[in-house]
């Protein structure tokens, strides 16, 4: 009877041990984390994936058990994204981000950012000239729900009260806040998703995007209400203008590598593309976050239009301060 | 009738796993690992691709429905007073399950929404290497045109953009919804965009090897070696196949047919699962002791 087993089943009855008890680890670790695993687990780990793929490779050269190829094979690919994927924390990942990778990132779209900007500042000085030179072309730009009875046409007090929070109730601004954060975070990952389709359809937004600015910029000055109005708009807008001139530089960047890929092949550039700028999007989120804290609270608590103007200036240094300076580099890295 | 029936029915069962391995092979990609193995990845399909997407749509939209009665009783519990804070945290979890639910299970260890793990399927970097949080966070981010964008334009109200407009809008976004479809490694438009794909990680059970659990008793069956030289590897995997299954007038009809292809004599009292059994075994020794000498016979055609 002995001799008339097969050498495969041998081979397999001689391994199976091993294989279930990596089967079970890797159980383990799907139930919870890498956690879950003793050290002496964590250590036995690695070994036991380099006897399953050994056993695979033999496996598929001397057996012809269909079923236990099948199930080597599977064995072997769960193992190997537990033994080569990723286990660094949440913390170590969340440090890594804003010390290196945020502001690696922002730096690396430098070209994109700029061309951001211009087509808003474009967008503003259209819009405020349109404007200012015949005042119908406020409603072109600005959307009536958005106006909100902001507009030519509104007397200079009704203005000036739309800047101010009368009463001193502060209640529901963390619903305001939230409203804000989640809107604009929405509405910044849609135009840097609209990237794919060649930049136009960002190109758009962020010029759209200046001209609702500058259309509202121009009622305002027209009554003489600019440097309020400027206050108003800074103490958020700073932050939250940038997170969406970023947000058009990560979906330009990603429109422009599909068309333009450059050396390497197109896949290849556009996974490049695509992790830098999705890096990028993680931190105009964060940025929106504050801006929707800064718009929501801080500009209905702080009636003061210095204070608002200084505040404003304090972001615009700590931002690019914040992205852009040269930093050490760590030893090693 | 019964001839035909015979005839038939055993050419299916050896047509389907010659298909299975055609279709396998177009989905097959190769992974090495550092250690130098090919692990055979097979891609996840546009039908379990879809099936994942729904399963998922319903556990946000149902968590969704379930979190807003429970903040609407909340809300009534509390007689309007702390409105605030509980539209807050509707408006924030609502903004999580939307933007981040994908993400935030994608990073994972198992790399798998929950639609995802019930269709045995993961997400994977393409370059074989760490699939990493801002890859996943690009993937997801795309949702934004693949996704929400075409839902927005079905759900809209129609007298107010205009009907073409509309279906203007549902044509160039369906050009991202069925992006899929149209290149060869089922990408999304977000897999693209960040170098992943979604493969099949399924959980194999290890199943008893039918060479040694099956066997009967030595000696009752003894094949010649031009009886073994009947078939190849490919015969043996599908006989593997229908004897796992087990299925009883499949193994008749199989018997059958591996009797008079071999020219086997039926003993009095012997069963067909004994027979194909025994013969599984010795076809399976007999490929397996040449496939040693480096000869692996493709098929029963293969002459080698």
């Amino acid at each position: 009877m002995e001799q008339l087993q097969l050498k495969s089943s041998r081979f397999r009855a001689e391994r199976e041990d091993d294989w279930r008890r990596l089967e079970k680890l890797l159980a383990k670790v799907g139930k919870g984390s890498a956690r879950a695993l003793s050290d002496e687990e964590l250590l036995a780990m690695p070994v036991l994936y380099r006897q399953a793929l050994s056993s695979l490779s033999v496996a598929r050269a001397t057996s012809l058990d269909q079923s236990l190829v099948d199930y080597l094979e599977s064995l072997s690919t769960r193992a190997y994204f537990f033994v080569y994927g990723t286990r660094s924390s949440l913390v170590e990942r969340l440090s890594g981000f804003f010390a290196r990778e945020w502001p690696a990132a922002a730096k690396a779209l430098w070209r994109e950012t700029l061309f951001s900007f211009a087509l808003t500042l474009i967008g503003v000085a259209a819009a405020y000239y349109l404007t200012m030179h015949d005042t119908e072309w406020f409603h072109a730009f600005v959307p009536e729900s958005l106006a909100g009875g902001r507009g030519p046409a509104a007397t200079t007090e009704a203005m000036r009260a739309t800047l101010y929070d009368k009463g001193g109730d502060h209640s529901g601004l963390s619903v305001f806040a939230a409203f804000l954060f989640t809107h604009n975070s929405g509405v910044a990952i849609f135009a840097f998703a609209l990237g794919f389709a060649f930049c136009l359809p960002t190109a758009m937004l962020m010029t759209y995007n200046g001209a609702m600015l500058g259309a509202f910029l121009a009622a305002f000055t027209m009554r003489g209400l600019g440097f309020e109005a400027g206050g108003w708009l800074a103490i958020h807008g700073v932050t939250e203008i940038s997170a969406v001139i970023l947000a058009g530089a990560a979906g330009l960047r990603i429109g422009w590598t599909l068309a333009f890929p450059g050396d390497q092949s197109r896949p290849a550039a556009m996974a490049q593309a695509g992790r830098q700028s999705a890096t990028l999007m993680a931190g105009v989120v964060v940025m929106l976050f504050c801006a929707g804290i800064l718009e929501g609270v801080g500009r209905q608590v702080i009636q003061n239009d210095f204070a608002r103007y200084g505040i404003a200036l304090a972001t615009l240094i700590l931002w690019p301060a914040y992205l852009y300076l040269p930093r050490r580099r760590k030893a090693g890295s | 009738m019964k001839l035909k029936r015979a005839k038939k029915a055993p050419t299916t069962v050896v047509a389907s796993p010659g298909d299975l391995s055609a279709h396998d092979a177009r989905r097959s990609r190769s992974l090495v690992t550092p250690e130098g193995v090919d692990l055979h990845l097979r891609l996840g399909d546009a039908g379990e691709r879809a099936a994942a997407l729904l399963i998922d749509l319903a556990i946000i939209v149902g968590v969704l429905i379930a979190f807003s009665l429970v903040t609407l009783l909340a809300f009534f519990g509390a007689k309007g007073k702390g409105g605030d804070v509980i539209a807050t945290v509707w408006m924030l979890v609502f903004f999580v399950l939307r933007n981040l639910y994908f993400v935030i299970f994608e990073l994972t260890p198992g790399a798998a929404t929950p639609g995802k793990r019930a269709m045995g399927l993961r997400v994977a970097a393409r370059n074989g290497g760490r699939l990493t949080a801002d890859a996943i966070f690009a993937r997801n981010a795309m949702r934004e045109i693949e996704l929400y964008l075409p839902l927005s334009f079905l759900i809209v109200n129609n007298s107010q953009v205009g009907a073409w407009i509309s279906l203007a809008g549902l044509l160039w976004c369906g050009v991202f919804l069925l992006f899929p479809l149209f290149n060869r490694d089922r990408l999304r438009v977000g897999d693209l965009v960040a170098g992943t794909w979604v493969v099949k990680a399924p959980r194999r059970k290890l199943v008893p090897d039918l060479a040694r659990t099956s066997r009967p008793s030595p000696g009752r069956f003894a094949f010649t070696q031009a009886q073994l030289d009947a078939y190849g590897v490919k015969e043996l995997h599908v006989l593997e196949d229908v004897l796992r299954r087990y299925e009883t007038k499949t193994i008749a009809l199989v018997a059958a047919r591996i009797r008079l292809k071999i020219g086997w004599k039926v003993a009095p009292e012997e069963s067909d699962g004994d027979f194909l059994a025994a013969y599984y075994a010795a076809l399976r020794g007999r490929l397996e002791s040449r496939l040693l000498l480096g000869k692996r016979r493709k098929d029963k055609h293969d002459q080698s």
